[in-house]
């Protein structure tokens, strides 16, 4: 038992769990910023995508139809390495953010889930029945109270399952900031395999943390569907 | 910041590689999503089968695949492919070096990514299927084959579509992540190109312009097909 417990502490896979452990924080550190504010600005979008004001929900349209039709590598791309090629870009104070790969990440990840996230709270706003706004209508509700207090929730709640699925592949998304030298866990794995010419040792270990970070990311979208759908609870 | 004019085909410009790399992708995307269908068929009756191994080799397979970032699994399978192509080399007796291009691996890698979306669609299509129909044609003498080809199959498509054309368009998208092996598709001949004139943003931009012209077409293609499939089901 204990020569078994020796080897695995000697094992690569071991050692290497704890190496790329340190980019964890550096990988929640870009959810940590991305996604609520990913969420914000996804409804805020997703509201003016319904819009009557045409420009306004054309505008958003056309945003969406961009960013869903290019790859994630080409934004995080044109933002680390095209922004900074603008001279009056760097010369003017948002240098001071886009020259740290980190914020060019959470540039990149934010504009990229807003687009996914308003198309899923359009989904989920268009879905609301009309009889159930025009009650709060008659029961003298303004537009902003009827919003926050019938359409968002309803809304909110109906697309839960499809935005936890946007937020898992935003957690899978985080690895390609490492294309950009940010060391987060994907960028140490590619480190380790570089030093010890062990590719699948590294990218394993790596491989558990993400399975394990998205495996927490389902638990807490299962438990947000399970307080905010209490009538589809089973048993209470 | 801009230079445009070295878009042009020929020697001074970029075009012509441009267009052999757009050539390139859609090559990699359309024998990824081929050999990706191939494996999500064998992973969804994996799935099916009444039998405990293959359904949790299949639930296994799609779960951590789903679970793990693309570009790690490209990764694992560009560094890590040679070595397992070369140990399964070993047992039948062949010792020599073997190296696989990068269009091979390319390939295999994206389609075992984009197999897991596509099983998950393929499953749900064929689980739409209703039972009484199988038994129907098996009350009327079908084989087992010719149920999977004139019952299952055409009903399966129909139902599929749709979905297909999500896994198409994310296996496009996924296809970029392929750049870091070095095969030269769209993605890696804007860095190349970038890195030579200097100017990242004109190469980007043609890139991000082209991966939108191939995602709107294939969605139109799309659309067409599945208009195709559902005749004389009025949506």
């Amino acid at each position: 038992m204990i020569e078994f417990l020796n080897s695995i502490q000697n094992s690569l896979i071991y050692k290497n769990f704890f190496l790329v452990l340190s980019g964890l924080d550096n990988t929640i550190l870009l959810l940590l910023i991305s996604l609520p504010l990913g969420f914000v600005l996804a409804l805020l979008f997703a509201l003016a995508r319904v819009s009557k004001i045409t420009l306004l929900s054309k505008t958003i349209a056309s945003y969406i139809f961009v960013i869903r039709g290019t790859p994630l590598l080409v934004q995080i791309y044109l933002i680390y390495f095209g922004l900074g090629s603008i001279k009056f870009i760097r010369e003017s104070f948002l240098w001071y953010a886009l020259k740290e790969p980190f914020w060019c990440g959470v540039i990149a990840l934010t504009i990229n889930t807003v687009a996914y996230g308003a198309e899923i709270f359009r989904g989920g706003i268009q879905s609301i029945e009309k009889s159930q706004v025009e009650s709060g209508l008659s029961l003298g509700f303004g537009k902003f109270s009827l919003l926050r207090k019938i359409i968002l929730p309803i809304a909110i709640r109906k697309v839960l399952p499809s935005y936890g699925n946007e937020l898992i592949l935003m957690v899978k998304a985080t690895s390609l900031v490492s294309l950009t030298t940010y060391m987060e866990m994907t960028g140490i794995a590619r480190k380790i395999m570089a030093k010890t010419f062990a590719p699948v040792e590294a990218f394993i270990a790596a491989g558990i943390l993400y399975l394990f970070l998205n495996f927490l990311m389902v638990q807490f979208v299962k438990y947000l569907e399970w307080k905010y759908n209490p009538h589809l609870r089973l048993n209470n | 910041m801009f230079k445009f004019d070295k878009l042009v085909f020929g020697d001074s410009g970029w075009g012509d590689e441009f267009l052999i790399a757009t050539l390139m992708t859609l090559l990699v995307s359309i024998l990824s999503m081929g050999l990706g269908l191939f494996l999500a068929i064998i992973t969804v009756w994996a799935k099916i089968v009444q039998n405990r191994i293959t359904r949790f080799i299949a639930n296994f397979y799609t779960t951590v695949i789903r679970g793990v970032p693309e570009l790690l699994v490209i990764y694992l399978i560009f560094f890590g492919g040679n070595a397992v192509v070369m140990s399964i080399a070993k047992v039948f007796g062949y010792n020599k070096y073997i190296e696989l291009n990068a269009l091979t691996i390319a390939t295999i890698a994206i389609a075992v990514i984009s197999a897991t979306y596509s099983s998950e669609v393929l499953r749900a299509a064929y689980l739409s299927i209703s039972k009484g129909q199988i038994e129907a044609a098996r009350s009327l003498g079908m084989n087992k084959f010719s149920i999977f080809f004139k019952i299952i199959s055409p009903q399966v498509i129909r139902h599929a579509l749709p979905g297909i054309g999500n896994v198409w368009q994310i296996t496009l998208k996924d296809t970029s992540l392929i750049s870091v092996t070095g095969l030269v598709e769209i993605m890696r001949q804007s860095r190349i190109s970038s890195n030579v004139e200097h100017s990242p943003l004109t190469f980007l931009i043609t890139a991000a312009i082209l991966y939108l012209s191939l995602t709107t077409i294939s969605g139109r293609v799309f659309k067409t097909l599945e208009v195709n499939y559902s005749k004389g089901f009025s949506t």
